[in-house]
């Protein structure tokens, strides 16, 4: 009898377990990291994390290389095979949103109350995806460079004017030192080109999309302020400044090498300049008249338009914004954290630490791109219209013609809801 | 007189032979160049670049770059998914592709002229035209595989084999090479009470090996390069293909050495492939003038 209950009473546990192990739910999670081991290793420690910490949700990933991602995400869209919870790239998440691919976040949003603005994806008023870090951008160079060329440091209270900066390149280039005083970073292309770029040109007073109606470029993209902007950029290849093609080589390994002056990169490479000159500075963006701005938004989570569970997506995501993970990415990849107290944890981050500045940079310059559907395809006609502008053409025609051709994407997609 | 021409004629030779290895230089040098990337540090790498040091195995040499390649990605796994891919496709395109040419040149039926035209003419059609009405039929497909009947082939070896079995090129190869085939050997086989797929199998295709070669390499190379098919249709990495793996590399600070070691490996099987085949590849462009 005894043997018998004690049978009885381990079919019952045996059931209980495996009934709760099948209660959990499985959500599919796409990832961009693919290839990158921090990454991905920090990525899955918060999935271990989140799925041991709870009995509801399992989360599965996937991952992808970067530059795949967003083709990969698009064709799942339209096979109807989306995760339910995926990663979106700042800039794209309006489109992705639009097209339907996205559905609002459901966290509690007074826990990212603190977060840098650039993290936040905001679409029609709604949150539709966080992001755990952002990343920015700052003009590289040494401090022995501007002692050598008689210049000041610029600081976020007092950067550089537009007159400043150009007087800093033409010492630059009169010293004879640098191949070129200026790396621009124009190796490489997509969305470097207008993440980069055109901050100058909203520092002109110009800019991508009228972000006041967001149906029509005209007046932004070829007024008098961008046409300034285009003849001033055209200037930098013309006076020899800066190179209108690199080598991908000297992107990567000109400064450090001491090929230039300059250098307009972001905070992910900022290591390895650290590690090549010990009087590496990171100086704000020069201010142009409408004051100094920098890029904003780096990539976000989100939940797909197909999950049958936003619930536990969002529980993911909203389980994801600790600092302590947040502090882990930075230190893991080099990126801002999100917060203020998540950034005091990490090594580069914290008050004096070697990057605090960019922390500093993305709080007081940061602008985020048009926050638009339209963004996708306009920031390609804007890479164009720069690429062609740095070798030699009309700057007032080639911004009409892009002015063209951004007016007629909105207008063939009815304004994108505008 | 004679030693004149003796001369002449080893002069000629020794600038023959020059130019050629030359020109073979030419076409060896980028993957020399892949080679001695792969065992260098980025560093050197880059440095290397400027001088003919960059085809040359000097400065800090290892594997180290291998190694990491590995450590990066599944670089086994996406070779593995390549070749499987590549092989399985290429086997059943040589069979589908033939037999239809078979049956385009040998037999008599009616509208045969009329569906080889139309064959031939998605030839003209980009792929690309076609890939988005591809996926979304693919993606609804039944397969009966192992887990019973199920509905939709993404990620699968047969979302990327299927679609790409039959295609106008290889047809045309065939048809082209067939045309050529003495036709009494098939009216003889055809006294002699043989069917149709006995002359197939026992005749046209034992004379068919310069052509195979030919359709062999040139679908092994369009598969071994997939890239956008798999990149929409496979979002597991474990049926990833190599061209899709190669992106894994390509982070924002690259590490060169990395994608050289990885670019060295992927091309370990395409260049065995093409040696196994060469005679065989050569005899057809030889025969019938057919490029690749």
């Amino acid at each position: 009898m005894t043997s018998l209950r004690l049978l009885a009473t381990s079919i019952a546990i045996t059931t209980a377990m495996s009934s709760a192990t099948f209660a959990q739910t499985t959500l599919t999670m796409w990832y961009h990291g693919a290839g990158n081991e921090v990454e991905s290793n920090i990525v899955n420690q918060i999935i271990s994390d989140f799925n041991a910490s709870q009995s509801d949700w399992v989360v599965e990933m996937q991952s992808f290389p970067q530059a795949a991602y967003n083709d990969s995400v698009v064709a799942g869209a339209l096979a109807g095979n989306l995760p339910d919870i995926l990663d979106v790239d700042g800039p794209v998440m309006p489109n992705w949103a639009w097209s339907g691919y996205m559905q609002p976040l459901q966290i509690d949003e007074a826990k990212i109350a603190n977060y840098l603005p650039g993290t936040k994806g905001v679409w029609n008023d709604q949150l539709y995806s966080i992001g755990l870090w952002d990343a920015a951008i700052s003009l590289v160079t040494r401090k022995s460079y501007l002692d050598e060329l008689g210049l000041r440091v610029p600081t976020l209270e007092q950067p550089w004017t537009g007159d400043e900066f150009m007087d800093a390149l033409a010492k630059a280039k009169a010293s004879g030192k640098f191949d070129y005083a200026l790396d621009l970073g124009t190796a490489w292309t997509g969305e470097w080109y207008p993440y980069a770029f055109s901050p100058f040109l909203q520092s002109f007073g110009g800019d991508i999309v009228d972000r006041s109606t967001y149906t029509t470029a005209e007046g932004v993209l070829n007024g008098d302020a961008a046409v300034e902007f285009g003849n001033w950029w055209q200037g930098l290849f013309n006076d020899g400044y800066a190179q209108a093609t690199q080598d991908p080589a000297d992107r990567d390994n000109g400064f450090n090498s001491g090929k230039y002056a300059f250098s307009w990169n972001g905070n992910w490479a900022a290591l390895g300049t650290l590690d090549a000159y010990d009087d590496v500075l990171f100086l704000p963006a020069p201010d142009f008249g409408n004051g100094p701005k920098i890029g904003a938004a780096s990539w976000q989570f989100g939940v797909s338009a197909a999950s049958e569970h936003p619930e536990g997506a969002s529980a993911f995501i909203e389980f994801a914004l600790q600092d302590k993970y947040l502090a882990e990415f930075s230190n893991g990849i080099g990126l801002i954290p999100a917060t203020a107290s998540a950034a005091a944890m990490t090594e580069n981050y914290k008050d004096g630490g070697p990057l605090a500045v960019f922390f500093d940079l993305s709080e007081a310059q940061a602008l985020v791109r048009p926050v638009t559907p339209g963004y996708v395809v306009a920031a390609k006609v804007f890479e164009k219209a720069l690429a062609d502008i740095a070798n030699g053409a009309d700057v007032q025609d080639t911004l009409d013609s892009a002015v063209d051709e951004i007016d007629a994407d909105i207008a063939k997609n009815n304004s994108y809801g505008f | 007189m004679a030693q004149l021409s003796a001369d002449n004629h080893g002069l000629r030779l020794a600038v023959r032979y020059t130019v050629l290895g030359l020109i073979a230089l030419i076409f060896v040098f980028p993957l020399v160049f892949m080679l001695m990337s792969s065992l260098k540090p980025d560093a050197q790498l880059l440095s290397d670049t400027r001088s003919l040091r960059a085809f040359l195995p000097v400065g800090d040499i290892s594997l180290d770059n291998y190694f990491d390649a590995f450590r990066r990605a599944p670089v086994g796994l996406f070779i593995f998914n390549s070749v499987i891919v590549t092989g399985v496709t290429v086997a059943l395109t040589l069979f589908i592709c033939s037999a239809a040419a078979f049956a385009f040149v040998f037999i008599d039926w009616r509208g045969r002229d009329l569906v080889l035209t139309l064959i031939l003419a998605t030839l003209i059609v980009p792929f690309e035209t076609i890939a988005i009405p591809l996926l979304l039929i693919a993606s609804k497909l039944p397969w009966l595989g192992l887990d019973g009947l199920t509905y939709g082939w993404l990620n699968s070896y047969q979302v990327q084999i299927v679609p790409f079995i039959a295609d106008g090129l290889t047809i045309f190869l065939f048809v082209q090479y067939f045309k050529d085939l003495p036709g009494e050997l098939i009216e003889a086989a055809r006294v002699e009470g043989a069917s149709w797929w006995q002359v197939y199998r026992r005749v046209v295709m034992p004379l068919a090996g310069p052509v195979l070669a030919t359709a062999a390499i040139l679908k092994f190379l369009v598969m071994y390069n997939q890239y956008l098919w798999p990149l929409m249709v496979v979002q597991e990495e474990r049926y990833r293909p190599v061209m899709v793996g190669l992106q894994y590399f390509f982070q924002l600070n690259r590490a060169w050495g990395e994608i050289m070691a990885y670019l060295s490996l992927i091309t370990v099987p395409v260049l065995a492939f093409y040696l196994f085949l060469q005679r065989a590849f050569i005899a057809s462009i030889a025969s019938t003038g057919v490029k690749g």
